[in-house]
């Protein structure tokens, strides 16, 4: 039984099937009470979440996401079950820290990590075609990097006690959430009262999504950067199709829902400053590649004992800190006085996302090992 | 016997490493790799390259033999 599920979750049928579900979910999210084309979207609840703790003080995203959570312990789970956890750490950690910093940053001038690239567009936001544009781009830099022989080097077995380190920071997290606690006067924990992070589907429903959702991904290895990579590293569709499969099933849910609005001004939580949406996206997408995984597939990651994606996660909640604490973040189209306004970034938002690219060409250009280890 | 040692190497590593050795055309290719996911992605890729793929697990270690 349990090979002939491993069976059927690597095969194609498999990661269409995971990405079908994934698809039907985060529109039911969002019309249950998350954010308008936000029924699932990494950068945006580990924002949140660095929002909550206080890492940021934006007032209106704050706020600890159970899907982040069900994210972690459902990869987990799943990883337990079927005998994959293996705790490894110790592949270059400060890179990966850092180039968890700079995917937030770009993830944030965008305003949204590529699930959430995929959701806007199932919802009618065409803007999300320049961000998607983007990180194809992006992640075809952080390709050549691979051919060129760029190499993180290797991770160590370690202590399974590691491997246990990000799902017990985000039982941590549940129970910050359950408990609401008030560290000190005006302090955190912040929960939102106005804007996205006020928008939140009930949390134990969020919580089970988020847990579902894990134990997909851990079992087909659902990555929305993969699926972009692998077409050009190797012409595979494999990936392709999970990520083809939620946007063709999520688009027909927003639309079965009603939650579907062409156009490219004016969308919800978004800006139509194209430039910048492109390269948010580009820099996002060659440090996923750079770390080997989208948002996503570093917190399934870190759920099966990976140490080394927890760093990475742990960099995008930090930059997610930055992001906002230095004004980096993206603002959204808005109507002041009855006027449109498009949004976009501050000169600070796009120094960072330049300074992002360069880091990460400097990461592809100088780790490299050019002869490949062989026994 | 050409032999790639891919273990601790995370995705997309050892599928490149493997895709080289294949190139280079000498087989067969004795493959060492740790997790379940580098071995499916291993194999699926070898597999599309028309190689005929089996897999000895060896305690938490997979080794792949590639031959054509």
């Amino acid at each position: 039984m349990s090979d002939r599920l491993t069976q059927f979750f690597a095969s194609r049928w498999g990661i269409i099937f995971a990405g079908a579900v994934i698809g039907v979910l985060a529109p039911l999210l969002q019309k249950l009470g998350n954010p308008p084309n936000m029924g699932m979207c990494v950068a945006c609840f580990e924002r949140d979440i660095a929002g909550a703790l206080g890492l940021h003080r934006a007032g209106a995203v704050q706020y600890i996401r159970p899907e982040i959570v069900g994210f972690v312990l459902g990869a987990m789970l799943a990883a337990y079950a079927f005998r994959e956890f293996r705790a490894r750490a110790g592949s270059a950690p400060i890179v990966r820290f850092v180039l968890g910093m700079f995917a937030m940053i770009g993830a944030l001038a965008f305003l949204g990590c590529p699930w959430r690239a995929i959701l806007r567009l199932a919802g009618g936001d065409l803007n999300a075609i320049l961000g998607l544009a983007g990180l194809a781009v992006g992640i075809t830099i952080g390709v050549q990097f691979l051919k060129a022989g760029y190499n993180l080097g290797r991770a160590q077995k370690t202590y399974t006690a590691v491997g246990w380190i990000m799902p017990l920071l985000m039982v941590g997290l549940f129970l910050l959430l359950l408990l609401a606690p008030t560290f000190s006067k005006e302090g955190p924990i912040f929960f939102s009262k106005t804007g996205p992070g006020s928008l939140r589907a009930p949390v134990f429903f969020a919580l089970g999504v988020g847990l579902l959702v894990g134990v997909l991904a851990q079992r087909t290895r659902f990555c929305t950067m993969g699926a972009i990579r692998d077409v050009i590293l190797m012409r595979e569709t494999h990936l392709l199709s999970g990520v083809a499969a939620l946007l063709a099933v999520a688009f027909v849910m927003n639309l079965a829902l009603g939650q579907t609005r062409f156009g490219l001004v004016g969308q919800p939580v978004a800006h139509s400053s194209f430039l910048w949406n492109f390269l948010g996206m580009a820099l996002s997408g060659l440090a996923f590649t750079l770390a080997g995984g989208c948002p996503g597939r570093q917190l399934f990651l870190s759920g099966e004992g990976d140490g080394d994606a927890a760093v990475f996660v742990t960099g995008m909640i930090v930059g997610a800190g930055f992001s906002h604490n230095f004004a980096l973040a993206g603002s959204p189209d808005a109507i002041v006085d009855g006027i449109a306004k498009t949004g976009g970034l501050t000169p600070y938002g796009m120094g960072a996302v330049i300074l992002g690219l360069a880091a990460c060409l400097l990461s592809g250009f100088t780790m490299r090992e050019t002869a490949p280890k062989e026994v | 016997m050409k032999s790639v040692d891919a273990r601790g190497l995370s995705c997309p590593q050892p599928v490149i490493l493997a895709r080289k050795a294949i190139d280079a055309g000498q087989f067969p290719i004795e493959v060492l790799v740790e997790s379940v996911t580098s071995r499916e992605n291993v194999r699926r890729m070898a597999e599309k390259a028309g190689c005929t793929v089996t897999v000895a697990e060896m305690g938490d270690e997979f080794k792949l033999t590639l031959s054509k």
